[in-house]
């Protein structure tokens, strides 16, 4: 498993090659990988960036106890994410999620959980920036749904 | 204790961490009242849906902390 914030950029290639060469690959059938990008609007119009703050060291021990979560519930072989930080232009990647198990129901569903959970407890901050003015980003009502819908699965299970 | 600062609570207090006594038998929401003492900007930034973490996981403002703990406040989260 790996757990890395960065403001350098990521290859995908590479953070798939090193999921797969750290893998037990005769368990596991599926990988998912999930990449996030910056969307150069907001509901108020066009947008030139964000800007990412986070919480050194408590930001990668809470990306890695996500990880351990995921495995746990999905069965995962292995699992990573990558984070980045810094002011990030449109267009640019900014998150990076690999998920691997034996079949693809489980990667599928661990990235998204990762995912979901990432927004709702991992100490990150987005700011947008639109010419010289910047704003943080409030959370969404919608992203706290779909994480409390993993979490509402675990009381019925 | 070591308090940090993050995101609009840092902006609008102009402070990224600072270090303050506590008393023993002090809770986070007890630090919370006392900085939001310290004047109007702190009173905005820490009044309204604040997450607080206590030596970086994440609590609840009922938790005792001492000296050697370090407190974070910082709003609900929106990275991804």
């Amino acid at each position: 498993m790996f757990a890395r914030v960065s403001e350098a950029d990521f290859s995908q290639q590479a953070l798939y090659d090193e999921l797969c060469l750290n893998n037990q690959a005769s368990q596991s059938g599926a990988v998912v990988t999930f990449t996030g990008r910056v969307r150069d609007y907001n509901a108020e119009g066009a947008i030139d960036g964000i800007e990412l703050e986070y919480y050194p060291g408590m930001t990668e021990s809470a990306l890695q106890q996500l990880l351990a979560q995921a495995t746990t519930r999905f069965g995962l072989t292995n699992a990573g994410i990558v984070h980045r930080v810094g002011r990030l232009p449109n267009q640019a990647q900014i998150v990076w999620v690999g998920t691997c198990a034996a079949h693809r129901q489980d990667a599928f569903s661990a990235a998204s959980y990762i995912m979901d959970m990432l927004k709702q407890s991992v100490p990150i901050w987005k700011k947008e920036w639109a010419g010289d003015t910047s704003t943080w980003v409030a959370a969404k009502g919608t992203d706290n749904e779909a994480a409390m819908r993993w979490l509402t699965d675990d009381k019925d299970d | 204790m070591k308090v940090k600062l993050f995101a609009q609570i840092r902006e609008v207090t102009g402070t990224e961490s600072l270090e303050m006594a506590v008393p023993d038998d002090a809770t986070i929401e007890g630090v919370r009242q006392a900085l939001m003492a310290k004047g109007p900007q702190w009173q905005q930034a820490l009044s309204a849906n604040v997450l607080c973490a206590c030596n970086q996981t994440l609590c609840d403002g009922t938790m005792v902390v001492s000296e050697q703990d370090e407190v974070a406040f910082f709003p609900p989260v929106t990275g991804g």
